[in-house]
């Protein structure tokens, strides 16, 4: 396969190492009433859907950022790569 | 031997004799000749054996299709089993042997199976072999795995060396005929970067096995003319012997050039082939067609073949496999053989066609309506029975038979990606559909147009097409005139009537009957009859076969051909060497070798090295006299713990973190506290997964406000980096902090033993005080040694001793440890390996891999209280979990024999005294164990549940595995100096 | 109809007239005590020992394509109960001992064979963890053997000990491990549960459930709606995309794994080996093709095939493993879908729904645990209550903390 890195541009994905779904962005709050049953949905449980996908995509051989891949589980085709780091930033996440 | 079967012409250089051997005998051919080409000239039709009835085979195709053909070639270490005869090409001294046959090709015993070819069914071996239960290992299957097989493995290593490369292009044409030639040429002329790959090892596809004029010319002519032309360009590569293998995702194809295989060895510095990746934006299937045979009974003896297979061996190779011969087809192509051979000067005896209305082509007798029923010769085919248009019988003198059914569109590498094919009824043949790989388009014979000049403009077009997706403009080729013949074919899949076998999947031997079998027991989907009767499973992966069975399922089903459906190909087109896969990463190749910077001075000392990850890491030093690795190691822990000893453990993850945010985010990531850590600090700190379970461990020195220096395991620096990064960049983005693995920028050394400050101090330069009060234990500075050098010193412990850890810049690596072994020579200082530094951490109760096996947790380590609950650490919300925090967790523990002179076992299991030892009683295991030379025992750590609240109880230690049971105390995991008075000293 | 050599001799003299089919194609009927949604392996094996050990009636399996197709023809056939968790071994022993009186029990030769198994150790911690293992599996009543490295030379003297990279120092050998004819397997189980009863219905698509104030009556499927007193998912591979229709969502990612055929050879490997050092275990099958496999490709996928960077890792593994494979042809590879769970282990429960029931995670262990699976599961079906030997196969095991994670790897599914 090949991920089309927002800053390096085309990568075989070789350099890449591949964590899961993109919602391991969405961590929970630990001060939560039903911290323990969030974090349980959070590690554990996945839409696992057949058809478009985000996903999480390590660049360990190259410039170690944190991709956001969208790509179809049925046909591997991906329509979209975004930096983690701005994902992230767009859920909310700060510090 | 002379070439009996030899005729005129061809391509090949008959001013040269090659000399080869097969089963033995000495035969001669030429360049140009295939294995199969270059034995039928020599009148030897019988090649082969089949799989199952172990019938007398000869070629069916001239390509990698080949079902019968197989043979061992060349012999010792290059033994190759099962190389098609077909595509072998003749080299030199070439070698080859029949297979699967005893004791020889004309008389093999295990042909006995057809005799019993009755009983021996499609799946008959699921009925039966099941009395008594115990026989199936013992004597059946034996049996059975000693018959089946085909060639043989040497069984020694590969001597040859193989290669990867990666290629990038705009275009990818897969066949160089006549489809991919004229695609070629469109691109080429057009600028765009082409690869054009043919698995032969002539360019030309079917038109070298044709006698078709293009233009003015010969086919030949155009070929060469147009490769010269593509040769010139410096856009184009022409890839001669190149099978591309299967279609990837994302435009990358897989392919592989035989780069050797057509010499008697590898040229020196040459590989015997290369995997090629090839990253197309496009690729264009120009795979042409293969030809179907028709299912007749006895449709199988040596020399009956495909008819477009004969015209090639005689027109492209000038051999014919007998002289007199016959064409059995049921669409006008056939015909077009008994044509060629006509005009080489072959008898043709006769072209039978079941078409009432078979058209006239060739100057020779036509049995139009007729069909061949039956047909005899043991080793080779004597006669054919036909049945004539008016019923009678008729039985035609002939050597060879060539035959065929039609033409079926090379569509494999459309299925690549689970595409499927779709019916052509004017072809009566499945063509490619549109739910191909992306990217990959379809021209010439393998879409079913079959005419050379539908395959040429249709390469043009197809070419041009997908330039134009990519912005490349082509403008089109003047292309040759060429025959444009209509398909003209009425589907005719078996003979039917006969009571005899009929075969479909001539290597698997499938017959008709297996299929009709399949279908009364309900194997009736495709990939039931697939798999029940193995059609289709050969190493051809039924390119010649699949059709013929899915017809006459079709036929029994009462349904169309589509709607039973079509067996999906898989990668790869043809089988490919293991080798060539392997590449260059085996033996000592298989992974890269990463050597710490005082590797050579290691070496140098004798060290014995041991595997940890990539890393090779000294393991003992043995001094003259020892002659068992025990006694290296008790010397090396005694005088460590005696007086001082050096250690490499620069493998050890190194990461350093900066950033105003870094104390907070190292807070984050460990489960115990950091925020607060001073300058000049060192803290152990535990890592947690954020399910709750320990993931790595290790120390983190703060050297300034926004400054830490992480160490990790060995095995988990690249892991816990990993993670350190997505929590950054995934949980909290906006923390001013920088992660950098420096794992390999620092040399790292542990200094341990009562003397080691002592030793130390004549290195460290004297502004720095490393004194007990001016640096105490979990210190860590910046310092400098050896007049200037710059270093990190940490007072860290992993032995139990007064011990440091001391870093250089890695280029110093080496001259560091050396200085330390001379300065250290006052005080005996000796070099300890990861054995030694074992044994010390076992005696000292520390965690290793061992115990940080992914299940454990704080509590298990007797962390528990470490894990803050003050604080958003990962794992610590997880922890919290029942599960984790059982009353009887497992607790880290030591045992100790009650006999000293047993051994403790890592991996028993301990079960207390008087109980059954099973798994239900079991009441944890050890983890680590070693003989400790200080204690003068064999002393172990491991899991307790409860473990903390057992102390000096007794327990059994049982390991069944290796035979021991011995009686163990439970003791503290902290063998030596418990308070930890000597670290500190 | 009873199947021996007897009969094989009896139908070959008479021109095979009097074969019937394996098991019969029957229209769905409105409404079953029991439905089972998947003709695979698990499936089959559940409506056979539903019918046969427990005595239910009305059972049908319901199959959107061909029995068989999925996971259970599409694996590397190995059986094996080397386990080293107290929540698997037991059931993965109990799995083996039924395949030991398979064929007999199945009046079919699904060919079972006990050639055994061989785990390669590289390492010293490597040695530790297989004794433990060993131990492990032996105090469970299973069979291990610890190997030395010369004991291996003498079984299989074409290994790398010439020049590895990871030396061989040993191995964990279970004697009655082996391999299986993948096919057979399914079809024994459906012609025995066809000969109890059970409707197999094939091309029979699952679209929804119907659950009603959380209770499950039955399914929609492409030939209509199918009554349940019970509904039982089994489709591993599947499982997210069925079990979203029930609304739910697991703790499973889809993942493709490949699997690989030389052509055919003369004998060579008499058993399964598993390289301790690489992505690869090797076995030869009857016919001759040695059979191999990896790691997973890694990505979540439904596609049923790889790529090549894991092709290539599999190879140059098997090459530094065997050096005399070089020669050998890699004739075919296909991929098939994992249910991988988030601790390695499978899941067979109930769910919240009152009615349906799941069986899925089985990651790539699913092919030996095929009997063991078929036979606790119905156990649950027909008591409501877990067989002694899948009780830690729960879905609250993640909120409860009672993970079954043989490799140690946490909730990543894709390094299981």
């Amino acid at each position: 396969m090949i991920i089309n890195h927002p800053l390096l541009g085309p990568r075989d994905s070789q350099e890449f190492t591949y964590l899961g779904d993109a919602s391991l962005i969405d961590r929970p709050d630990w001060q939560a009433e039903n911290a323990v049953d969030q974090f349980h949905d959070y590690l554990y449980l996945r839409d696992n859907p057949a058809g478009s996908h985000r996903e999480l995509w390590f660049h360990e051989t190259g410039d170690r950022s944190w991709l956001v891949v969208t790509r179809d589980t049925t046909t591997h085709e991906i329509t979209a790569v975004e930096l983690a780091r701005d994902v992230a930033r767009a859920r909310g996440r700060s510090k | 031997m002379s070439q009996i079967n030899r005729l005129n012409g061809g391509q090949i250089d008959t001013s040269r004799s090659l000399t080869f051997r097969f089963d033995g005998t000495r035969y001669q051919g030429h360049p140009g000749d295939t294995l199969a080409s270059a034995l039928m000239a020599n009148g030897v039709r019988l090649m082969g054996r089949s799989f199952k009835y172990h019938r007398p085979r000869g070629v069916l195709t001239s390509g990698s299709e080949e079902p019968n053909a197989l043979v061992e070639l060349r012999s010792g270490a290059r033994q190759e089993p099962n190389t098609r005869a077909t595509t072998a090409e003749l080299f030199d001294g070439l070698e080859a042997r029949s297979q699967n046959r005893f004791p020889s090709l004309k008389f093999d015993a295990m042909a006995i199976n057809d005799r019993f070819s009755n009983f021996l069914t499609a799946g008959f071996y699921y009925k039966t072999f099941m009395w008594p239960a115990a026989f199936w290992e013992k004597l059946y299957e034996p049996i059975i795995r000693k018959a089946a097989g085909l060639g043989s493995l040497s069984l020694q290593d590969d001597p040859d060396e193989y290669d990867k490369g990666f290629l990038h292009c705009d275009l990818l044409i897969v066949g160089a005929g006549p489809s991919g030639l004229a695609a070629a040429l469109t691109a080429g002329r057009s600028g765009a970067r082409v690869i054009l790959a043919d698995e032969d090892f002539a360019f030309g596809g079917r038109l070298n096995s044709e006698t078709f004029s293009l233009g003015e010319d010969a086919a030949a002519e155009w070929v060469a003319r147009t490769l010269a032309e593509l040769n010139a360009l410096p856009n184009v590569r022409c890839m001669i012997r190149t099978t591309v293998i299967g279609a990837f995702d994302h435009g990358i194809c897989g392919a592989v050039e035989r780069v050797s295989d057509h010499l008697p060895v590898p040229a020196p510095g040459k590989p015997r082939q290369i995997l090629w990746r090839i990253y197309a934006k496009r690729t264009l299937l120009c795979a042409g067609a293969i030809e179907r045979p028709i299912a007749f009974e006895n449709n199988d003896r040596p020399g009956i073949m495909l008819a477009g297979a004969m015209r090639a061996y005689v027109n492209r190779w000038a051999a014919t496999p007998a002289q007199k011969v016959a064409v059995f087809t049921n669409n006008d192509d056939g015909h077009r053989t008994a044509v060629d051979l006509i005009a080489k000067g072959v008898n043709v005896a006769a072209v039978i066609d079941p078409r009432p209305d078979a058209p006239r082509v060739a100057d020779c007798e036509l049995l139009a309506g007729a069909q061949v029923t039956d047909t005899s010769g043991r080793l080779g085919l004597k006669f054919i029975e036909v049945q004539l248009a008016d019923g009678s019988e008729r039985t035609i003198e002939c050597g060879a038979l060539g035959v065929s059914g039609g033409w079926n569109p090379n569509v494999h590498m459309t299925c690549h990606q689970r595409g499927r094919p779709v019916w052509d009824a004017g072809i009566a043949a499945f063509v490619p559909g549109d739910d191909g790989p992306a990217g990959l388009t379809v021209a010439g014979a393998a879409d079913g147009a079959f005419s050379t000049h539908a395959a040429l403009t249709t390469g043009a077009s197809q070419a041009a097409a997908s330039l134009e997706q990519l912005g490349i403009a082509a403008k089109p080729v003047d292309l040759p005139a060429a025959e444009d013949t209509p398909v003209n074919l009425k589907p005719f899949w078996y003979v039917k009537g006969g009571k005899g076998r009929a075969w479909l999947d001539q290597q698997n031997d499938v017959t008709v009957k297996d299929v009709k079998l399949a279908h009364q027991e309900n194997f009736r989907s495709v990939e039931h009859l697939k798999r029940y009767t193995t059609l289709g499973m050969a190493t051809d992966q039924g390119k010649t076969s699949n059709m013929g069975g899915l017809a006459i399922m079709a036929e029994l089903a009462g349904k169309s051909i589509p709607e039973v459906g079509t067996t999906i190909f898989r990668p790869p087109y043809t089988p490919v060497a293991m080798g060539a896969l392997g590449g260059r990463s085996r033996g000592k190749h298989f992974h890269p070798v990463r050597e710490t910077p005082s590797h050579k001075w290691a070496t140098e000392q004798g060290a014995v090295f041991v595997e940890t990850g990539n890393w090779l890491r000294a393991q003992w030093f043995p001094k003259p006299g020892e002659t068992e690795w025990r006694q290296s190691v008790d010397r090396e822990v005694r005088a460590v713990r005696g007086s001082v000893g050096v250690c490499d453990v620069t493998t050890l993850g190194k990461i350093d973190v900066q950033g105003t945010d870094a104390a907070q985010f190292l807070n984050k990531v460990y489960a115990n506290a950091f925020a607060k850590l001073a300058v000049g600090k060192t803290r152990y700190g535990l890592m947690l997964r954020e399910d709750g379970i320990a993931m790595d461990d290790g120390t983190t020195a703060r050297l300034a406000e926004d400054h830490f220096v992480m160490t990790t395991t060995t095995a988990n620096a690249v892991g816990v980096y990993r993670h350190l990064e997505f929590v950054h960049q995934c949980l909290c983005p906006d923390m001013d902090v920088q992660l950098i693995s420096t794992t390999e920028a620092w040399a790292q050394y542990a200094v341990a033993g009562p003397n080691s400050r002592k030793l130390l101090q004549k290195i460290v330069d004297p502004e720095f005080d490393i004194s007990n009060e001016g640096f105490e234990f979990m210190a860590c500075r910046e310092i400098t040694v050896c007049g200037g050098l710059r270093a990190r010193l940490f007072r860290i412990s992993f032995s139990g001793e007064l011990a440091y850890e001391i870093a250089v810049p890695t280029r110093y690596g080496d001259a560091l440890i050396r200085r330390l072994m001379t300065a250290g020579a006052e005080f005996d200082v000796v070099a300890y390996g990861t054995e030694a530094l074992g044994v010390m951490r076992i005696e000292k109760g520390h965690a290793a891999g061992n115990e940080l096996n992914g299940t454990t947790t704080a509590l298990n380590l007797g962390m528990g209280r470490m894990v803050s609950k003050k604080k958003d650490a990962i794992g610590s919300t997880l922890s919290e979990r029942e599960g984790l925090n059982r009353d009887d967790a497992l607790a880290l523990v030591g045992f100790k024999p009650q006999d000293s002179s047993a051994k403790v076992t890592a991996g028993g299991h301990l079960m207390e005294l008087g109980t059954p030892v099973d798994a239900s009683h079991n009441q944890g295991y050890v983890t680590s164990a070693c003989y400790s030379p200080i204690l003068n025992s064999s002393i172990g750590i491991g899991f307790l549940k409860d473990g903390a609240n057992r102390m000096g109880e007794t327990l059994r230690l049982v390991s069944p595995l290796t035979g021991s049971e011995v009686q163990v105390d439970v003791v503290s995991a902290h063998f030596v100096d418990p308070k930890g008075d000597r670290l500190r000293a | 109809m009873r199947y021996s050599g007897l009969r094989v001799i009896k139908e070959a003299l008479t021109g095979h007239k009097g074969w019937k089919a394996a098991w019969r194609d029957p229209e769905p009927q409105p409404s079953y005590d029991y439905v089972i949604i998947g003709g695979g392996g698990h499936g089959l094996a559940t409506a056979y020992y539903l019918a046969k050990q427990f005595g239910k009636k009305r059972i049908a399996v319901i199959e959107k394509g061909w029995i068989g197709g999925g996971n259970v023809g599409r694996n590397t056939t190995i059986i094996r109960s080397n386990y080293l968790l107290d929540g698997n071994e037991p059931f993965y022993e109990f799995s083996l001992k039924l395949w030991e009186g398979l064929e007999q029990d199945l009046n079919y030769n699904a060919m079972v064979s006990q050639r055994g198994i061989l785990n390669l150790i590289h390492s010293d911690p490597q040695r530790d963890a297989f004794v433990r293992r060993g131990n492990a599996m032996i105090l469970n009543g299973a069979d291990a053997e610890l190997l030395s490295a010369d004991q291996i030379r003498a079984e299989y003297p074409f290994l790398n000990f010439n020049d590895a990279r990871f030396p061989i120092k040993g191995g964990l050998a279970q004697r009655r491990g082996g391999t299986v004819r993948h096919d057979a397997v399914a079809w024994g189980y459906a012609r025995g549960a066809d000969s109890h009863g059970v409707d197999i219905i094939q091309n029979c698509e699952v679209t929804g459930f119907r659950i009603e104030d959380g209770v499950c009556k039955g399914v929609e499927t492409s030939r209509g709606f199918i009554g349940a007193g019970k509904v039982a998912a089994c489709v591993a591979g599947s499982s997210g995309r069925l079990m979203a229709k029930a609304g739910m969502r697991l703790p499973i990612e889809s993942h493709v794994l490949q699997a690989f055929v030389s052509e055919g050879l003369k004998p060579v490997l008499p058993g399964v080996i598993t390289y301790g050092a690489g992505h690869f275990y090797c076995s030869q099958s009857d016919k001759g093709g040695l059979v191999f496999g990896g790691d997973l490709d890694g990505y979540n996928s439904y596609a049923q095939r790889g790529n090549l960077p894991v092709v290539e890792d599999v190879c140059e593994s098997g090459m530094s493993l065997i050096p005399a494979m070089g020669r050998a042809r890699l004739l075919r590879m296909w991929g098939g879908i994992m249910d991988m769970s988030m601790d390695g282990s499978p899941i067979i429960d109930r769910t919240h729904i009152e009615g349906l029931y799941f069986n899925g995670g089985w990651c790539y262990g699913g092919f030996k645990a095929t009997p063991a699976s078929g036979f606790v599961y119905a156990h649950l079906l027909a008591t409501d209550t877990p067989h002694d030997t899948a009780t830690a196969y729960r879905f609250d095991r993640f909120r409860r903390g009672y993970m079954i994670d043989e490799k140690g790897m946490g909730a990543q599914p894709n390094l299981h």
